[in-house]
């Protein structure tokens, strides 16, 4: 078995995860302002005060088990990348520390909500900042690499596409007018996710060879070609099934997601086995057999319980989200 | 201007120390938070859910501040000293991955269920969630201090082309200094949480609010510091003598200790001099030292001179930052014994001096880990791994105005969250418990702290 293999599944996978839970957490932060009235954005904050902890620990678990597989990658990356890492964990302090001081303030509640927003916002532009970086090939450290046009595009697009999952998730937590509100904000925002996704693609078979060698040739492109067909499809479901109050109210949250995986498929489908496209591939930055197999045991017998308390923990919290809900 | 190396440095101890803060506090306030619960349960005395439900609000506000200021640590690795992420990785990354998956993920996970979730589990699943939250909580204890352990005494591994790779996972994990460590800080963590809620419900008794829910909580918190403080200075003790063995200039300095000599006195004050390798305005208790470390009056102590200079660490920062340390163990001992003192003649609920002490050693133990653990670290200067990677030689190659930027912010931003976090406390402990409770330790007033189905029977 190869390890190597074995390891870049297992981030992928909690990256993914981490992409899927905390980008609906940051993407309802994202569009808390759009909320129209106070009451309104206090259940938004509320809807996710018990779980915003575990989605974000996939962050901690996606970057702790790249420093279990490939510190070298770890080492580069994190280096690289100092500005824009450092300006994500700020912001997250200012995300996380809302969920815990908003319900026990009276009269500074409007600074909760900014500092909510403006670190939801902050924290996803810099992960977007990031990503670009990474598929461009990462940067010189020291120098701001990370600040170029495509990697302010792709910013953009993560912000719009947390958006979208985030509101889709008030969408399944609440009801009524602020329901329908979560709707609209939606369907706006998707139009703005396939309009980014569109120019993302382009933009990287125009300067990419190795993405475009594998999307453009045979026998990749027959191999692949579902994903963006599927994209395609799964966005005029989600399209109408936004339009449709009386469905059921998880399928846009659901279809979402989809449309994260398969973006996400698309990009790593065009980077493997780069851990740092041009850098580094994972054989490089293995990390010694004896660390690999001494972690693999606990995560192959961890994690699956990690996931089922996880879910168990959506369950008791089930249902629409309201106000009278407290210590 | 600073160089990148120093300034990543000091980023880390102000990001570092800072978060200690937190799990200090919480580690213990988990266990108290268990308890009462488990004692209403048991009991079915509402005074200890309202126990539980009053302290769960400021443990659940320090717990966020651990979380946002621990997942910084995460990668502050990587960034800032990326060649010690590359080499000492393959032996530290496997444990802070368990402590994800054992720890991290299980207090998130059932932090939820414990602050919300009164009302939709049943009283068991509740009492359950609060005690994995508590056990989770320990068991992130026991791996970060795995990991920090191994640097201070390394073990179960081989060097191959400059990387460490592991060997032997239980002598990794079960090195040499870890079980001393382990049990000084879980124990520090349940002091410094009975300091503050002993002197907390003290401020209440001293102005004659909540005065029965105070009484249950100071005499609790009383009782787990009159038995935890000297359990403590014993363990400080073995855990001094397991540094002579195995990190002999840490101790020297701890103890400013400049030659090598038997019969070494032990110095209550001094003022070290780093360059000229001597000590100024020393008060000295003479043989002390070797009497305690040795347990022979003319027992010899290496010092500092053992090794160059350029192997030593800052001493005036370890020295009085064991002095700080060991001062503020025996107030809290004095304490303690005073509690046990005013218990007996009956007057532990009011008696003015005892309350006030208690009030004013409310931050003593938070103080005292932050000082004790600049000694550990400090003290194993200039290396980061004991012996064997010099910290100078691992840091990662940022410009220098980069952490300049990045220190700045973190600076900014932690006062200015700080302040915020000792408002909120003020705030909370201000309004005190939900509900007054009569003297038999039920609620006094008809409607009842919850509803129904939160009857324990």
């Amino acid at each position: 078995m190869d390890l190597a293999l074995v390891y870049l599944l297992l981030i992928a996978c909690g990256v993914l995860m981490y992409v899927l839970l905390d980008g609906f957490s940051l993407g309802v932060g994202i569009v808390a302002p759009w909320l129209e009235r106070d009451e309104d954005k206090a259940i938004a904050v509320k809807s996710l005060s018990h779980l915003w902890d575990s989605n974000q620990t996939w962050l901690v678990f996606g970057g702790v088990t790249l420093f279990v597989a490939f510190p070298k990658a770890y080492s580069l990356v994190l280096s690289q990348l100092y500005l824009p890492i450092i300006l994500m964990l700020i912001a997250l302090i200012f995300r996380g520390v809302a969920f815990e001081f908003y319900f026990k303030s009276d009269t500074s509640r409007w600074w909760w909500n900014f500092s909510f927003s403006f670190g939801s916002i902050l924290a996803t532009l810099s992960q977007g900042l990031i990503l670009g970086t990474l598929v461009q090939g990462g940067a010189e450290v020291g120098r701001l690499d990370w600040l170029t046009p495509f990697s302010l595009l792709t910013a953009l697009s993560l912000l719009l596409g947390y958006g979208l999952l985030g509101s889709c998730w008030l969408v399944r937590k609440t009801e009524g007018s602020m329901a329908r509100r979560s709707r609209t904000i939606a369907r706006a925002l998707l139009i703005g996710v396939v309009t980014c996704l569109g120019i993302v693609s382009v933009w990287m078979l125009l300067t990419q060879a190795q993405v475009a060698e594998r999307w453009l040739t045979v026998p990749g492109i027959f191999i692949l070609a579902p994903v963006p067909l599927l994209c395609g499809w799964v966005t005029r479901s989600l399209w109408q099934r936004l339009g449709d109050e009386t469905g059921n109210d998880l399928h846009p949250l659901g279809l979402g997601m989809v449309l994260f995986l398969l973006s996400f498929i698309g990009l790593v489908a065009g980077m493997f086995p780069y851990i740092v496209p041009g850098q580094l591939t994972i054989w490089q930055a293995l990390a010694p057999e004896s660390t690999l197999i001494f972690a693999l045991v606990g995560i192959v017998v961890l994690l699956p319980v990690v996931i089922g308390y996880n879910i168990y923990n959506y369950r008791v919290f089930a249902g629409k989200t309201r106000m009278e809900d407290g210590y | 201007m600073l160089d990148a190396a120093l300034l990543s440095r000091i980023q880390f101890a102000f990001t570092i120390s800072y978060h200690i803060i937190f799990p200090t506090i919480t580690i213990g306030m988990a266990v108290y938070l268990a308890i009462m619960e488990g004692l209403w349960l048991k009991t079915g005395r509402k005074v200890y859910l309202q126990q539980a439900k009053f302290w769960q609000k400021p443990f659940a506000i320090t717990f966020g501040m651990g979380v946002v200021s621990g997942v910084v640590l995460s990668y502050e690795f990587g960034t800032n000293f990326s060649r010690f992420s590359e080499i000492v990785g393959p032996v530290l990354s496997p444990l802070l991955s368990y402590e994800v998956l054992t720890a991290f993920f299980l207090e998130a996970g059932f932090l939820g269920i414990m602050l919300f979730g009164w009302k939709r589990v049943s009283p068991r699943v509740h009492f359950a969630s609060t005690l994995i939250v508590a056990v989770g909580t320990l068991l992130s204890a026991f791996w970060i201090l795995a990991a920090n352990s191994w640097m201070h005494t390394p073990a179960g591994y081989t060097i191959v082309d400059g990387q460490f790779h592991p060997e032997n996972w239980m002598d990794i994990i079960f090195n040499p200094s870890f079980p001393y460590r382990y049990f000084h800080m879980v124990i520090a963590s349940l002091l410094s949480s009975s300091l503050l809620i002993a002197g907390v419900h003290a401020l209440y008794l001293l102005r004659g609010k909540h005065r029965e829910f105070a009484k249950v909580g100071l005499s609790f918190a009383m009782w787990v510091l009159m038995v935890v403080a000297p359990v403590q200075i014993l363990v400080g003790d073995l855990h001094g003598l397991n540094v002579l063995e195995n990190q002999p200039v840490k101790l020297a300095a701890m103890e400013g200790i400049w030659e090598t000599h038997s019969g070494v006195g032990l110095r209550l004050f001094a003022i070290p001099d780093q360059e000229n390798a001597t000590n100024h305005y020393e008060v000295i208790l003479p043989k002390a030292a070797s009497l305690i470390l040795t347990h022979e009056a003319d027992g010899e102590i290496q010092g500092l001179d053992a090794v160059p200079a350029d192997e030593r660490p800052p001493v005036g920062v370890v020295f009085f930052g064991f002095r700080v340390m060991v001062g503020l163990g025996f107030l809290m001992l004095i304490l303690g014994l005073f509690g046990v003192y005013a218990r007996l003649r009956g007057r532990l609920y009011d008696h003015p001096i005892l309350l006030r002490f208690a009030v004013a050693m409310i931050p003593s133990g938070v103080i005292a880990t932050l000082a004790g653990w600049y000694v550990v670290e400090v003290g194993r200067q200039p290396w980061l791994v004991q012996g064997l990677v010099r910290t100078m030689d691992v840091v990662s190659p940022i410009p220098a105005e980069q952490v300049a930027t990045s220190l700045t912010l973190f600076v900014v931003v932690y006062t200015l969250l700080f302040g915020t976090y000792l408002y909120f406390m003020r705030k909370l402990i201000r309004k005190g418990p939900a509900e007054s409770v009569g003297q038999d330790g039920n609620v006094s007033t008809p409607e009842d702290l919850l509803p129904v189905t939160l009857n324990p029977d």
